[in-house]
């Protein structure tokens, strides 16, 4: 285009030499070529181990270039390093397992990201998202009174299903200030409604914030890092007016990430850790299971596998408690391999999902390496938790025919959970 | 010229490789006290240490067991590197001769062996780089060039010891050159991973343990 601003040499090396650490130059001097990094990518196994798609080449052509070059380059070669640094690498860090240096490609992904959203190279979806964020601190640009209504509509609803279901907002003191991807209140308000039975079977004292209540951190995708810190600040700040003792994140995988390992960076907290403790459903149901609060009637009989999110189980602590809520929920827990830490990326993170219908065929592609993981285990149930993974499983689902159904731990708990009498619906509606 | 190399260049190299290692290491560690605080906030020594020494065993990292060749060559390549020049009779029988301390040494068919088994690694880790295109595709010439700063020492100190080629004085003259270019390149080059290697893996291995995860 013609219309288009020449590229600001200077605005991408400010993004250099912010990033400019010791450890980013240990690295750039460490790196001996050796490609032990290829095989851990699935983008280079699912294309067919074609070397463009290998990690320290990814990281070469982008960071590496600019920092070459000085930032002096085209915006066509923007054009294709965007095509490299957001098409081939969903910053799943698995190669940095794989390195004998422990280099960390993904980061030096993510660099070359915040340097290309300086000049506005980056999939519009994600622009759009930081700016929906910035107008309504929100990824789908649901004002808060919307998001309100529809909580107070699902615990209404609810009802039918556990008696006095309540989803208190803006509650003092809690224990638990519970937050949301935004795609619940636009698209799967159930999620909400089946967290709030969990949580109220378990006799938890939680809250929702009326404002804060996203937990997505999307803009940590888009390299606009700006942003990524006012959402995670907002977070922390609704939790310190409720006075919450923890932040528990909702089924989502790089919002707990965000808001628990990079949050702290973006906003400048002391020690880098967040201002009020941040914990995750997967956590939080799992203990329910293992103190009792939370009792089955029975267990899931089939055979089902588990997908671990790169951001809960390699970039979370959370593959261990994956694992164990599985195996107190199900009769017939079939892992993947390679399993927990070593998962491999499904293609839906990084901000592949968000990034649209432009980049679905990429996903589509790269996906193969997760389909193939899950077709060998013979499940015809996943469980996913978190919902960039549960898109694209869903997807891949119906591009490689996997005939699997996909579940979430609230929906599974909702299916199995024995409730007290009390919390069961009476008959006095019926009798009317 | 023979005088220069064989005496104080050799000094000089080893004071090089010496403080000019100090110095990245000093350096480096200066830096990111200003710029790592990441690191500063979650070093973890025990996981740091545990990263390090897996990965120093051949097989002790889920990669390296992913890949038992690749890990026997590279093994193979850094035992012989480094245990070579160490623990060569020549080298021990030249120091003792030069400063009177006496050195361990192996004798010398073992160290025979040890080259010709570095050879013949060496020859494959090359061969890898030209064979394998996810290899070759990030192979640069400065890969090239450290890869014969590491060989020729050995190549020469092989070929003197059995006077092959050149005259054994010239082959020794070449030997103890190239053997200097590879003391004075290393904290310079690619070569310095050599103790960077303890550094990254140190952060990297406090970054993963931060997240409950293991790098090996
Ligand atoms: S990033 Fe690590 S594994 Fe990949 S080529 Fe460089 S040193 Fe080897
Ligand atoms: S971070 Fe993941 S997707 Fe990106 S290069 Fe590494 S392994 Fe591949």
């Amino acid at each position: 285009m013609s219309d288009q601003k020449p590229v600001n040499a200077e605005e991408i090396m400010a993004v250099i030499e912010r990033n400019d650490t010791a450890r980013l130059r240990a690295w750039l001097k460490t790196c001996m070529s050796c490609g032990l990094c290829s095989e851990s990518c699935f983008f280079y196994l699912a294309n067919d181990n074609k070397p463009e798609f290998m990690p320290q080449y990814k990281a070469r052509v982008t960071l590496g270039e600019l920092i070459k070059k000085k930032g002096n380059v085209s915006r066509e070669q923007l054009q294709e390093m965007k095509e490299v640094a957001w098409g081939r690498c969903t910053m799943c860090r698995r190669c940095s397992q794989y390195c004998p240096f422990g280099i960390e490609i993904a980061l030096m992904i993510n660099i070359a990201r915040q340097c290309m959203r300086t000049q506005n190279v980056c999939p519009d979806r994600l622009m759009t998202i930081d700016q929906s964020y910035v107008e309504f601190g929100n990824q789908m640009s649901i004002p808060d009174e919307e998001f309100v209504e529809t909580c107070e509509w699902m615990a209404e609803e609810g009802q039918d299903r556990l008696k006095d279901l309540e989803i208190p907002i803006d509650k003092e003191d809690a224990n638990i200030m519970f937050v949301v991807n935004s795609r619940e209140p636009k698209y799967y308000p159930q999620d909400i409604q089946e967290a709030a039975m969990v949580m109220h079977a378990a006799g938890e004292n939680w809250t929702m914030p009326s404002h804060g209540w996203e937990a997505t951190n999307l803009s940590m995708f888009s390299g606009n890092l700006k942003v990524a810190g006012q959402v995670t600040q907002t977070l922390y700040d609704a939790a310190q007016k409720l006075r919450a003792k923890k932040i528990c994140i909702t089924e989502c995988g790089h919002a707990y990430r965000a808001a628990k390992y990079e949050g702290p960076y973006w906003t400048k907290q002391p020690n880098g850790q967040a201002p009020v403790e941040v914990t995750h459903a997967v956590k939080l149901f799992h203990d329910y299971l293992k103190e009792g609060r939370i009792k089955l009637k029975h267990k899931f009989k089939e055979p089902m596998t588990y997908q671990h999110p790169c951001n809960l189980s390699r970039s979370g602590d959370l593959g261990a408690y994956g694992d164990g809520l599985m195996e107190m929920l199900c009769d017939n827990y079939v892992p993947m391999q390679p399993d927990a830490e070593w998962s491999h990326c499904c293609c839906g993170g990084g901000g592949f999902i968000p990034m649209g219908a432009d980049y679905k065929k990429i996903r589509m592609v790269a996906g193969k390496v997760k389909a193939e993981q899950i077709k060998k285990t013979g499940c015809k149930y996943v469980l996913v938790p978190c919902h960039n993974c549960t898109d694209q499983i869903n997807d891949l689902n119906k591009e490689y025919d996997l005939g699997i159904k996909v579940m979430s731990f609230k929906e599974l708990i909702c299916e199995l959970m024995d409730l007290p009498p009390h919390m069961q619906p009476g008959d006095e509606e019926e009798a009317e | 010229m023979y005088a220069f190399v064989n005496g104080p260049l050799v000094w000089i190299a080893f004071a090089v490789f010496v403080v000019g290692s100090l110095w990245q290491v000093m350096s480096l560690y200066k830096m990111s006290k200003r710029t790592d605080k990441v690191f500063y906030d979650h070093y973890n020594p025990g996981a740091a240490r545990a990263s390090v020494w897996a990965w120093l065993m051949p097989l002790g990292s889920r990669p390296l067991r992913e890949s038992p060749a690749t890990a026997l060559g590279f093994f193979v390549f850094h035992v012989c590197l480094i245990l070579t020049p160490l623990f060569a009779l020549g080298h021990a029988v030249t120091f003792e001769f030069n400063r009177g301390i006496h050195w361990p040494s192996l004798p010398d068919g073992l160290t025979d062996v040890l080259t010709l088994l570095f050879l013949a690694s060496a020859l494959f880790m090359l061969g890898r780089r030209f064979v394998l295109p996810h290899v070759k595709i990030v192979t640069e010439p400065k890969d090239y060039f450290v890869w014969c700063v590491t060989f020729l020492p050995f190549l020469t100190g092989f070929l003197a010891y059995h006077k092959m080629l050149l005259p054994p004085d010239q082959m020794l003259f070449l030997h103890v050159l190239f053997g200097c270019m590879m003391l004075i390149l290393l904290p310079f080059t690619k070569l310095a991973h050599a103790f960077l290697f303890f550094l990254t893996r140190a952060f990297i291995g406090s970054e993963f343990a931060r997240r409950g995860t293991k790098t090996w």
